[in-house]
């Protein structure tokens, strides 16, 4: 069977008064139903970017280039009248702020109907979905339907989106930044009904800077530094011992490790190297890292990382 | 010591009352690592504004190093006020975006008459903090939609400190952060505290890191619960 999603050599820049800010250089992952990929980093990494890409969310400044397959078709040359046939249905997201993704001045009966029918779906089945999934996350719709989005509290909202993005049965889940801001027992409460999505066979994509939440989820994980995946594999494996040095250097700064900071300041995203761009910060650095950009090599484990020292010599 | 004794602060949206502290008492020594946790709602940003004078409680006070504070807001005594300063969870919110980070860097400094407003003597002083919280020379001449959220959290911890205060709080400071950045913004107020006394409450609803970090950490209870009192352990 052939991946969901095939992400190829995709890069975003953005041209700006200072140059061109590279937001993502050539990140190619797979994902097929069923399963959970993380995608973490740093702000400004590049992985809301990713997210964004995906669902050709990406403003007009913006220079794309690579290839995104939903089985098999590339989304980048969609008309925008096709991609509507494809966001929501095929590509759901889950925002990261819910209060901000719902209308503050409708009730969210009308608009969850709204959103669901824009799915393709006939009013009665639109219903009898937004019922479903949300007795799902213990939530009534007929007693949701008359309130406003003030009038729940933050988890709530939270379980509201995570409902509607089902809907529809789309093949693939983006979720951004699905716990910032939530209280311990709601991150739990999150993290169980994101690991139900791959359950029921749709693919999950998780963006978020949260490493606990990301070891909690588990799944495959691709860690971003400076528009670049400079490693990908197993949650665990990952967990266990990074390959990258930014990746063992990031594990380090959790305070429940050694909280140690890593050195020095992430580049200029309009300003980066022609060589790796974790060199200035890197304790394991080598004669090879200043003279180019390392391309992503096989690890034992089904790994691979954007680092000299799994280069072949 | 930095103390609440039996603060009160109920707010009252569209006619309701919501009580957000309910005779929250709390002693912050002058050397200390306090966590502050709870669930959101439970009053720990109101606590930490109440403590910072920047926000009136209905009942209760608030004494620095034996002196109660007299008013609140912009009626606080300027020397009551420096002494405690607050850094918020926004840094975006926190700092005028019109200003350029070394502006404001010393602008603590220029609003309390510490510092000529424009004046040439302010450079060194913000080169010499930006460097002390990690940002490098050439960020200083930007505005803050051009730096990242790390960076501009980074200033604002240096607009915090530049005014030598005796007691820090910090209200989620590092809760949007990277693990990186967090440890590092942790360092510099530890490397402080290794060269002064500077007490500090850290605001957060992480409770691994509050465990880590502090030497002591409080709960704030939900608001009418039962025993809503924090106390240092």
């Amino acid at each position: 069977m052939s991946a969901s999603l095939e992400v190829d050599a995709l890069s975003v820049g953005f041209r700006t008064r200072r140059g061109v800010v590279q937001a993502l250089t050539e990140a190619t992952v797979r994902l097929e139903r069923g399963e959970l990929l993380l995608v973490v980093g740093e702000s400004g990494s590049g992985k809301t970017v990713l997210a964004h890409a995906l669902l050709r969310l990406i403003p007009e400044n913006a220079t794309v280039s690579g290839e995104i397959r939903l089985d098999g078709e590339n989304l980048l040359a969609f008309s925008e009248r096709r991609l509507r046939s494809v966001r929501g249905r095929r590509l759901a997201l889950i925002p990261q702020t819910p209060a901000s993704a719902l209308s503050p001045v409708r009730r969210l009966g009308a608009q969850l109907e709204e959103a669901a029918q824009a799915r393709g779906l006939e009013r009665a089945e639109a219903r009898e979905q937004l019922t479903a999934r949300l007795a799902e996350l213990d939530l009534d719709f007929e007693e949701l339907s008359d309130r406003y989005v003030h009038q729940l509290s933050g988890g709530m909202q939270q379980r509201v989106v995570n409902a509607l993005a089902l809907v529809g049965e789309p093949e693939i889940v983006i979720a951004d930044e699905p716990t910032s801001g939530l209280d311990a027992d709601l991150v739990d409460a999150t993290a169980a009904q994101l690991l139900a999505i791959p359950a029921r066979g749709s693919a999950l994509l998780v963006i978020t800077h949260d490493l606990r939440l990301a070891e909690r989820l588990g799944g495959r994980l691709a860690l971003l530094y400076a528009s670049r995946i400079v490693e990908e594999g197993p949650t665990a494996a990952f967990f266990a011992g990074p390959s990258h040095p930014y990746g063992r250097e990031l594990l380090r700064a959790l305070p429940e490790r050694e909280g140690k900071p890593i050195a020095g300041l992430s580049p200029e995203l309009s300003d980066l190297p022609g060589h790796c761009a974790f060199v200035p910060r890197c304790p394991d650095r080598f004669a090879p890292c200043t003279e180019a950009i390392p391309a992503l090599y096989p690890v034992p484990g089904s790994r691979r990382s954007r680092c000299f020292e799994h280069a072949e010599r | 010591m930095l103390s609440a004794e039996a603060v009160t602060k109920r707010y009252r949206p569209s006619g309701r009352h919501v009580v957000a502290l309910d005779r929250v008492s709390l002693e912050l020594a002058g050397d200390a690592r306090l966590g502050l946790v709870g669930r959101s709602g439970s009053g720990k940003s109101t606590l930490g504004q109440v403590l910072a004078t920047l926000l009136e409680p209905d009942h209760g006070s608030v004494t620095i190093d034996g002196d109660r504070v007299p008013g609140w807001g912009v009626r606080a005594p300027r020397e009551l006020r420096h002494r405690v300063q607050l850094v918020w969870q926004s840094p975006r919110m926190a700092v005028d975006p019109r200003m350029r980070l070394a502006a404001a860097i010393v602008e603590p400094l220029v609003a309390s008459g510490l510092l000529a407003k424009g004046g040439s003597a302010g450079a060194p002083i913000a080169a010499s903090w930006a460097e002390r919280v990690g940002l490098t020379d050439d960020l200083l001449e930007r505005h803050p939609h051009e730096v990242s959220e790390g960076q501009l959290q980074r200033v604002c911890l240096a607009r915090a400190l530049i005014v030598q205060p005796r007691y820090l709080i910090c209200d989620e400071l590092t809760s949007m952060l990277d693990v990186s950045t967090q440890a590092a913004l942790l360092e510099v107020i530890a490397g402080v505290q290794q060269e002064r006394d500077l007490g500090v409450l850290l605001i957060t609803h992480d409770r691994v890191l509050a465990g880590c970090w502090c030497h002591d950490t409080i709960e704030l209870g939900a608001p009418g619960a039962e025993a809503p009192v924090g106390v240092p352990s």
